[in-house]
């Protein structure tokens, strides 16, 4: 959890955030998926630079950015069928996720590759730990299970002894979503500000 | 599904905002007045039923003849990417007054969920060219309802006392959460009963 995470401090890529976080296989998965294509999308247009038109910078970001998720799409669509079919069209919409948009956009299309990349992954990381933080507290509160990957004799499936029978099923609607997104925005607002005052806004 | 079906379920049963969770940053972020959540609203639900009428025809008229449905994705997106420039041609042009007003809005609708949410809706549940114009439109007119509700509370709520870490961002969020909770009330079992 960086001073600038992503999803609490800037507010970016909310709707992944919020949708796919009912079970913390799915955070992970889309997770991994952002921080792969805003990793490949930084290095492509930062090595394409100023050699795309001024006017025809953000549709062809965008068009980067969509090629990328494609990929990564049909690689889960192959690889991963039951991800692939629990994250829907959440995994096409990465496409016009503002968190990887905005870091092209702010970041990489005026560094040098490496200097894009290392910013691709620290943004990407900082937004895989939000995700995978409020599915963690999402699932163990409205499910009472934490869902990994099947591994060998391992199922996948943590089970938490009293709170799987008496699940607070509300944290695994929408409205959870968005309650757990308001109390740890809360916390965060809370620590950040005991370490730097002012420059928050409203 | 009759199109009352389809515009009672895209507007209450599957808000896009409160059920779907899509566009949910520009509900968080831009709410904050109502004049912008007007114009916001307004320009969204015009290009969401564009785009699902561009999108569910690109896809049955040109991908799938051609096996090309792996492009689905890329050319969504430059769909909205060209709807979004050819309509602020056209109003500008037609109508500066009208431009000056909800021009500003454009830019921003480019990569909004609920744009790409519904092409890609209407392509996955197989709707005609009639129904994905209603769709689109009752999808935008329920994202404009949430961002309206949403305005109104936002608009109470800064006359309230509230405890100084969930001030902002945070307090919204709950409020949007206690909303989705209200707007459960609308669920399959009323649609059924209604329109059978």
């Amino acid at each position: 959890m960086s001073r600038r995470n992503p999803v609490f401090a800037m507010l970016l890529g909310l709707c992944p955030a919020l949708a796919v976080t009912t079970r913390v296989d799915n955070a992970l998965g889309l997770g991994a998926v952002v921080v792969l294509v805003l990793a490949l999308s930084s290095l492509t247009v930062s090595l394409l630079g100023k050699h795309v038109p001024e006017n025809l910078r953000t549709p062809a970001y965008i068009v980067i950015i969509a090629s990328y998720v494609t990929v990564v799409d049909l690689f889960l669509r192959a690889y991963a069928p039951g991800l692939s079919k629990n994250l829907g069209i959440f995994l096409p919409l990465t496409a016009v996720n503002c968190l990887i948009l905005g870091r092209v956009l702010i970041f990489a299309q005026d560094n040098p590759p490496g200097a894009s990349l290392v910013d691709a992954m620290k943004s990407g990381f900082s937004f895989f730990c939000a995700l995978v933080l409020i599915a963690l507290v999402r699932e163990v509160l409205g499910a009472g299970t934490i869902t990994l990957f099947a591994v060998g004799p391992f199922r996948g499936v943590l089970v938490i002894p009293l709170l799987s029978e008496n699940p607070v099923r509300v944290f695994g609607l929408a409205a959870g979503a968005f309650l757990v997104a308001g109390y740890l925005k809360a916390l965060y607002d809370r620590l950040v500000s005991d370490e730097e005052t002012g420059e928050r806004e409203s | 599904m009759s199109y009352v079906g389809i515009i009672v379920t895209f507007v209450f049963v599957q808000n896009f905002a409160l059920n779907r969770l899509l566009g949910i940053c520009p509900f968080i972020g831009v709410s904050r007045s109502p004049g912008t959540s007007l114009g916001l609203g307004v320009v969204i639900t015009v290009v969401s039923a564009l785009s699902a009428l561009a999108a569910r025809t690109v896809y049955h008229q040109a991908l799938l003849p051609l096996g090309l449905t792996y492009l689905e994705t890329v050319s969504f997106v430059l769909i909205a990417v060209a709807l979004v420039r050819l309509l602020g041609e056209t109003v500008r042009r037609a109508s500066p007054g009208l431009h000056a007003v909800f021009g500003g809005f454009l830019p921003l609708v480019t990569t909004n969920c609920v744009v790409l949410g519904i092409a890609l809706v209407v392509v996955r549940d197989g709707y005609g060219a009639a129904e994905s114009i209603v769709a689109g439109l009752a999808a935008g007119a329920g994202y404009f309802l949430a961002l309206g509700l949403m305005a109104a509370l936002r608009d109470s709520l800064r006359k309230e006392w509230v405890p100084k870490p969930f001030r902002g961002v945070s307090i919204t969020f709950i409020s949007a959460g206690l909303m989705s909770l209200a707007f459960m009330a609308f669920d399959r079992a009323l649609l059924k009963n209604l329109f059978g």
